[in-house]
């Protein structure tokens, strides 16, 4: 991409609707440098120093958190977890005031987790370190839309003209909210099918994708698979008869991948339904990049440290 | 006690009155309308190029009295009104307690009369709690002066407690007002099922769970010769039901809001909540649907469904903060703005459905200016350019989606009474 006047300083990290594919671009080619400092032997670069992140999490979290850490520290940031159950969150403490607390320790970044649509965007409007958006209820997840994308770059070597099937519960997909904006920006061809419950009624309207209600026809010669998780704990029951049924109908097995091209690639944000929405021969297959996304993920987050903390390579 | 408003543009819509005339106010009553009028001692008020209309009545408001004080109480609340050009207020029962007795309808009118700057209308209860399950004491409660009865803030789930509901305020000849939204499928819903609440992932409340239940207790009330007001109507498809329901005779009313004639869920907005409101803001389509019915009169009455809660309730997570906002200070000039100054509905008839259409919905004795009427008056001037701040309200409530707006149109002058309660914004 070579010099360009993109810069994400001081951005807050909110979602992927507002991002161009300039600065998708500009994240993309900073990760690339960031998975060589991964694979060194001694994973720290000073470029961080001296620079403080608040991860502050309301869900629970294994991979996003973990990786968000790391991706500080690799950097050189002194990195603090605070998660709700064992924080003043649980005196009541709204999150205005827990805001208000961490930006008065000289916080330069908070990395937040909400399970309320919109949390991260009110927090960015209440303090002003650089919020950086780990998933708010099921409106956004912009680093996993990213890392998505760095992903299936790093084995297709392009991403314009791709055509990306979205399997699954996009009704509770913060990722299916930050991939449509994302791979539309960068001219991916975008298809969706799932049970008619698990889609959002008006989701059609958006322009720019295609909404399918059979899983079979959004596969057919997709260069990429995606399959979402099925939120059981987001939902209050009804939605599909059984998980069963579901694996039968509207899983992706072996089969159904076969309708794909030969060198389709499989994404799961994780963590997984082995057996409802994914096969474990899927996910565990040859055509599988679900395990090297979570090393993507550590990647995609130091460039977002590092280009909203320092600028990048501006300076 | 008399004045006089000097040269103003007198629209009187219980008579289809709209000319340039002079009002004289006696003693608390309209003395005359006409040309050049004089009274000995009257203190006179020149309001040249401004509206002389009936004092504005809203229906349906929350005052909050008693148990949420914080939120609002009478005083604040009459305070809005007047501030508003409102003379006559109805406030809703879902209260703490529920006002669901005739002793806390009677206690309630008790602290209207010791501090409110307008008259307060109470509205009781058509179940115990507002439960949906056991009528309250609603023969009573009429007894006690309570002007209609409602459940609002939720739908009767079970259509045999509404009609028995019906039944039996059919004796006592008053009207149910229902929040029309079927529980189930708005359940955990934040705004409008739509576009926009599927790209940010919100939950949403679809139109047919209003559509729904307006079909349903239209038929109801059909079915048992009663009276039904549809509180608070959102959804086009619903003013449809209205509207063919009145043309086969049901004895079927109903409101709207300033919010959902002027405001679509495209205005939510993830970091402020101060568009969530039930019914949620819906569509363009919708939003034309209001304005239509409102000119055709199947809408009979605007309403604010004044809504004031504390700032820091409304001051966090969209999801979890309460449903509403007030809207006592803001309707003449969100109505004026966005349905007058753009020629989609004619003065008149604005001012009708803010007065006498209420009015006659409730068949209140109030909504005209005609002699020998209570002198229950507003003063607008239509041209009066200000800018919402929510740092001058009166009510209680800060978070309004309509703070900030630039808007064109104001109520200059209240009366009540033949007392002036509110001039040039200041409220007495």
């Amino acid at each position: 991409m070579g010099k360009t006047n993109v810069s994400l300083r001081g951005k807050n990290i909110l979602g992927l609707a507002d991002f161009t594919a300039e600065e998708i671009r500009l994240v993309l080619e900073t990760a690339k440098e960031m998975k060589n400092i991964i694979h060194r032997d001694i994973k720290k670069v000073p470029a961080l120093r001296g620079k403080s992140i608040v991860t502050l999490f309301y869900e629970p979290s294994t991979r996003t958190r973990t990786s968000f850490e790391l991706a500080g520290k690799y950097l050189g940031a002194d990195v603090v977890n605070i998660t709700a159950a064992s924080s003043s969150i649980v005196k009541g403490e709204s999150l205005r005031d827990t805001l208000y607390t961490i930006e008065a320790m000289g916080v330069d970044a908070i990395v937040m987790r909400h399970k309320a649509e919109g949390a991260a965007e009110y927090a960015s409007r209440v303090v002003s370190p650089v919020i950086l958006n780990a998933g708010d209820g099921a409106h956004a997840h912009p680093s996993q839309g990213l890392l998505n994308l760095f992903t299936i770059e790093q084995h297709k070597g392009h991403l314009a003209g791709l055509k990306v099937a979205i399997l699954g519960d996009v009704l509770h997909s913060r990722v299916a909210r930050s991939d449509i904006y994302a791979m539309r920006t960068m001219g991916m061809e975008v298809h969706i099918a799932g049970p008619k419950t698990l889609l959002p009624r008006f989701l059609y309207e958006e322009p720019g994708i295609v909404v399918h209600e059979r899983i079979e026809d959004a596969i057919k010669d997709a260069d990429v698979i995606e399959v979402l998780r099925i939120q059981l704990e987001r939902m209050k029951g009804g939605l599909f008869p059984t998980t069963r049924e579901y694996a039968r109908i509207f899983g992706l097995n072996n089969e159904r991948l076969a309708l794909a091209k030969d060198d389709v690639l499989v994404l799961h944000p994780g963590p997984m339904n082995k057996g409802w929405e994914i096969s474990p021969f899927v996910a565990y297959g040859d055509n599988s990049a679900i395990q090297e996304e979570v090393q993507n993920g550590v990647a995609i987050r130091m460039a977002l440290f590092t280009l909203t903390l320092t600028g990048g390579k501006q300076e | 006690m008399k004045l006089i408003l000097k040269g103003g543009r007198v629209i009187n819509p219980a008579e289809q009155f709209d000319a340039v005339a002079d009002v004289l106010i006696e003693d608390g009553k309209i003395k005359a309308i006409g040309q050049g009028l004089t009274a000995d001692g009257a203190k006179v008020y020149d309001v040249a190029g401004k509206l002389v209309t009936p004092g504005l009545i809203d229906m349906h408001v929350h005052f909050r009295e008693p148990g949420q004080e914080a939120k609002e109480d009478f005083e604040s609340g009459s305070k809005a009104a007047a501030a508003g050009g409102y003379t006559t207020v109805a406030t809703m029962p879902n209260t703490k307690p529920v006002v669901d007795t005739a002793a806390l309808v009677r206690s309630l009118e008790k602290r209207a009369e010791e501090v409110a700057r307008v008259h307060i209308k109470i509205i009781g209860a058509v179940t115990k709690g507002q439960k949906g399950q056991e009528l309250a004491e609603l023969g009573d409660m009429v007894e006690a002066g309570a002007v209609a009865f409602s459940d609002d803030g939720h739908f009767d789930p079970t259509a045999k407690v509404l009609l028995n509901a019906y039944d039996y305020l059919h004796t006592f000849d008053k009207v149910i007002i229902n929040h029309e939204e079927e529980p189930s499928l708005v359940e955990e819903g934040v705004m409008n099922e739509g576009h926009r609440s599927a790209m940010l992932g919100m939950k949403g409340r679809p139109t047919v769970a209003e559509d729904i239940a307006v079909a349903r207790d239209i038929l109801l009330a059909e079915y048992a010769g009663a009276r039904v007001h549809v509180a608070h109507i959102s959804s086009g498809r619903s003013v449809d039901l209205v509207r063919q329901a009145k043309k086969r005779g049901v004895r079927v009313t109903t409101e709207v809001t300033p919010h959902h004639l002027t405001m679509t869920d495209e205005c939510v907005n993830l970091y402020d909540s101060s568009t969530k409101t039930n019914p949620p803001l819906r569509t363009q389509s919708d939003v034309d649907a209001m304005v239509e019915g409102l000119k055709d009169g199947t809408i009979d009455a605007i309403v604010t469904d004044h809504s004031p809660h504390a700032q820091e309730e409304k001051d966090r997570e969209y999801i979890y903060a309460p449903s509403g906002f007030p809207g006592l200070e803001t309707a003449v000039g969100v109505l004026f703005t966005e349905l007058c100054h753009t020629g989609k509905i004619d003065i008149p008839t604005l001012i009708e459905r803010m007065t006498w259409g209420p009015a006659k919905a409730f068949q209140l004795d109030a909504g005209t200016i005609s002699v020998g009427a209570n002198a229950d008056v507003a003063v607008i001037d239509p041209e009066l350019d200000w800018t919402v701040d929510a740092k001058k309200f009166y009510t209680r409530g800060s978070h309004s989606p309509f703070v900030g707006r630039q808007l064109k149109g104001k109520a200059v002058m209240t009366i009540v009474d033949g007392k002036v309660v509110m001039q040039d914004g200041k409220v007495l």
